[in-house]
């Protein structure tokens, strides 16, 4: 039987708290009726003696100590789930509001999941040709991986996101992903912009989205990734689908955190949030990978906005350690009007040697890609160099590598936003730039490699490209 | 035989002895620079994405203990799925067995409970004492002690305990120092006189790459290694990113006997001097900044190409090439004397004035000495033939003498 409770005590920001209780249990979930007969969900964070501290979803404004009613429903949050949920619009509790009907349960889900077993798990190796030259070759994304976005306010996150989440596929396979989408306070725009492109590809049809916007209760936020996680592992392990999950803006999220910290009066870690900060990331971001003896898998791109652009910020310093590399946006490229503006050299995808060589995607993908990489960050260090001295004093091998430098960035990072490159043509692209240096310096290629694949050593003028019309 | 054993509690010894013996790794920039000992202690401090765990895996494949205990604390679980997967597959050079026999893993990943990841490191330790009491030498890897400390941290304040500096008890600091001295070499408790060592190699990931967080500056205070991983470094793709100048080793003079009886004599000289240029390098590139390469004499532009081609040829190391993954302390040995032969002979030939450094750069056997990594194990002997090479590259350069300049 549940007992309702009129004890309430406390009302402090999102939090209340309730007195005499009996037999409550921690993570339950709570109902709350108001004077006025509206009724809000809060989940149960603390217990000591007989008072329990409840954490309130959609916010605490309004609540009277008195009149107001408390049931514990002896349960944890669950969400319902079946393939039913494709096509459709959630809010960030996970109701629906694109005026469609119920979701008829297949089964409930307890939206915090299960942590993995490491030896569970199959180690993600499958090649994902996004079509974007600059994380194929470089940072090659694998189904399976959780790669971050790493972003700053004004930068086209979104445009990549969408891009990748359109084009992304993997070679040899026809399979291509559904996704499932979680904003977290995010603006009706951006939103907007998400919905309006998977309406116009199509891709609507295979998706599920989970909205919270920023003028949407700010504690539900700690939510929503949670159902949208929940929804993608019944999908990709129950329904053997391969599902790219999008979580924005995950900047909002730790703030929703620290608000509920900072009103249950803990110990601030750095700049203010929670020391749990750190487990309580992982608890999302390891729910992505892949399951042996299961067809499916969940990719996983939460997107985050740096403050100042800052890497060492705790959310994107916490985000990195736990997540398996970083794509991180440049300003500085964004202004040059290069898109997709990704940084690449301190952008790293650490799953990527399992992904790419012979077999995956071409023999020589590892060499080419650490020659790029050096060569690029030795340009950058040539051009550094020509900003204090004046480009007369740089050496002629230096002038190279600046050269170099500007050609890579003109033809190898830039490309359109429906430009969808296959990974031979990002590697030939990539030999191209490499023309500009002189053999000598290609030391992280073997010579075998060179000889097969040089434009200039190979003398086939069919085999130059051709520009894109 | 089963022993039942509290993992907070140190097991017992008849007596510990200072390291004689480094733990050889094959990686080049760690076993001629930076050694450490079998029974030494090693951080790896460094921020994300700068090969913190690719070191740790590159050491528990390849170091020559009997016995390696792997703890994933607090980290991600594909790595820990990696190794589950790639260590049967991978054979153990000294044994010819598969690596993952001689492996135990510990796994807590972030995921995992907090409680049992405070306890994994003492667990970790633990296992490791006990084949060390069987006459092993075991090497110890914890990934990251950082999660530790992390997870103290979170129990302490769940206790309502005074927090210390940036919210970590106040006993942070004896933590890592007591579980850092559970390494060591030392005579086991056995009727017979048995030697056995654990080394202990530990991860740190400060918030931020900010070395002078509490977990950082406790370790150093205690271990003996310091691998000090650089983000520029790793962004250049420079692997492994340990910066050469802040790193050190206090196990050095230690191991020196070995090194000349083991190695050869001229070994710890050739590491000297090659630090030395380096070194060098690093002071006459704030002259280049401030004033340009021009500058410079030749000599000491010699000196930054020596530098390069240490940087290049010799520290830098493809964890993912099938030779280069490896390389035997001969190899290494025998790549060093090549890189310096080379700068030798090149210093004498630079005192020609019509010598110029682009000549020298230009020798086609500077391109082979780029390649000497890839030289497999067995056919060492081709570092002679390149020896020979210099030689004659260098002196039909001094022997052009008055012929046509480019």
């Amino acid at each position: 039987m549940i007992k309702e409770y009129s004890t309430i005590s406390e009302v402090n920001g999102p939090l209340i708290i309730v007195n005499k209780i009996t037999n409550v249990k921690y993570d339950e979930l709570v109902e709350i009726e108001l004077s006025d007969g509206e009724r809000r969900r809060g989940q149960v964070l603390e217990i000591s003696e007989d008072k329990a501290v409840v954490q309130m979803f959609e916010g605490t404004s309004g609540i009277d100590i008195l009149n107001t009613k408390v049931r514990f429903l002896g349960k944890v949050i669950e969400i319902p789930v079946s393939l039913d949920m494709l096509g459709r619009i959630f809010d960030g509790s996970g109701r629906p509001i694109d005026h469609g009907p119920k979701i008829i349960a297949e089964k409930r889900l307890d939206i915090n999941g299960n942590p993995l077993n490491p030896y569970a798990r199959d180690y993600p190796n499958d090649f994902i040709q996004t079509g974007i030259s600059s994380i194929d070759v470089l940072n090659t994304l694998v189904r399976g991986q959780k790669l971050p976005i790493f972003s700053g306010a004004g930068l086209p996150h979104a445009k990549v996101a969408s891009q990748i989440a359109r084009q992304a596929k993997v070679l040899g396979k026809e399979e291509s992903f559904s996704v499932v989408f979680a904003a977290m306070g995010i603006t009706f725009e951006e939103a907007n912009f998400f919905i309006n492109d998977f309406r116009r590809t199509g891709a609507i049809e295979k998706s599920v989205m989970y909205i919270n916007l920023a003028n949407d209760p700010a504690v539900e936020r700690i939510i929503t990734p949670r159902m949208a996680l929940t929804a993608a592992e019944y999908l990709a392990f129950d329904q053997d689908m391969h599902i790219l999950v999008i979580l924005t803006d995950m900047t909002n999220y730790c703030e929703a955190l620290r608000e509920v910290s900072a009103a249950r009066k803990e110990v601030p870690g750095r700049r203010g949030y929670p020391g749990y900060l750190y487990t309580d990331l992982a608890t999302l971001y390891e729910r992505a990978g892949r399951i042996k003896g299961k067809k499916g898998s969940i990719t996983l791109m939460p997107i985050l906005s740096m403050p100042e652009d800052d890497k060492t910020h705790p959310i994107p310093d916490l985000t990195g350690y736990i997540t398996e590399g970083q794509i991180i946006l440049a300003r500085e490229l964004h202004l040059k009007g290069i898109y997709p503006p990704i940084n690449v050299l301190p952008s790293l995808s650490r799953l990527k040697d399992k992904g790419i060589g012979k077999d995956k995607t071409r023999e020589d993908h590892a060499n080419v890609m650490n020659q790029l990489f050096a060569s690029y960050a030795r340009g950058k260090e040539s051009k550094e160099l020509a900003t204090i001295l004046g480009e007369a004093a740089l050496t002629d091998e230096d002038k190279k590598y600046v050269k170099f430098s500007d050609k890579f960035e003109e033809i190898f990072i830039q490309q359109g936003e429906d430009e969808n490159r296959d990974i031979v043509k990002s590697l030939t692209i990539g030999w191209e730039t490499l023309t500009m240096l002189s053999i000598t310096e290609l030391k992280r290629i073997k010579d075998e490699y060179i000889k097969k694949y040089l434009p200039s050593l190979k003398n086939d003028k069919n085999d130059k490209i051709v520009n894109e019309e | 035989m089963i022993q039942k054993w509290p993992v907070r509690k140190i097991r017992p010894y008849k007596e510990k002895l200072p390291p004689i013996e480094p733990l050889i790794t094959g990686q080049r920039v760690i076993d001629t620079f930076f050694t450490i000992a079998k029974g030494g202690t090693a951080c790896i401090p460094g921020p994300f994405g700068s090969g913190k765990t690719v070191v740790q895996h590159q050491l528990s494949k390849w170091c020559n203990a009997e016995i390696i205990i792997f703890i994933g604390c607090g980290e991600r679980g594909n790595e820990m799925t990696d190794v589950l997967l790639e260590f049967p597959e991978l054979i153990d050079p000294s044994t010819g067995k598969p690596l993952m026999e001689r492996t135990v893993l510990i796994a807590n990943t972030s995921n995992m409970p907090v409680a049992a990841r405070e306890a994994s490191v003492y667990t970790g330790i633990t296992i490791a004492e006990y084949y060390r009491d069987m006459g092993y030498n075991v090497a110890l890897m914890a990934d990251s002690t950082s999660r530790w400390a992390e997870a103290m941290r979170e129990i302490s304040s769940r206790l309502e305990e005074m927090p210390g500096e940036e919210g970590y008890p106040a006993y942070l600091g004896t933590r890592i120092a007591s579980f850092y001295e559970r390494s060591g070499r030392v005579k086991v408790l056995s009727s017979q006189e048995q030697e056995a060592t654990v080394s202990v190699i530990g991860a740190v990931s400060p918030p931020g790459g900010d070395l002078s967080e509490p977990v950082t500056q406790n370790t150093l205070r205690t271990v003996q290694v310091y691998w000090s991983l650089q983000d520029k470094l790793a962004y250049a793709r420079h692997f492994p990113a340990i910066d050469w100048l802040k790193s050190y080793s206090l196990y050095i003079d230690q191991l020196s006997d070995y090194f000349q009886e083991e190695i050869g004599k001229d070994f710890i000289h050739f590491t000297k001097t090659a630090m030395s240029i380096l070194q060098e390098e690093s002071e006459l590139e704030e002259t280049v900044r401030l004033v340009g390469i021009e500058a410079l004499s030749k000599r000491e532009r010699l000196t930054l190409d020596t530098a390069r081609s240490i940087r290049e040829d010799f520290l830098h190391q493809n964890a993912f090439d099938e030779i280069d993954t490896y390389t035997s302390m001969k190899k290494q040995h025998l790549m060093l004397d090549l890189i310096l032969y080379f700068h030798k002979l090149a210093q004498s030939a630079i005192q020609e004035e019509y010598i110029t450094n682009k000549q020298l750069t230009k020798l086609p056997v500077k391109n082979q000495i780029a390649r000497v990594k890839y030289i497999p194990e067995e056919k060492l002997e081709e570092f002679e033939k390149i020896k020979k090479l210099i030689k004659e590259q260098i002196n039909s350069l001094i022997s052009k003498k008055l012929g046509k300049d480019d």
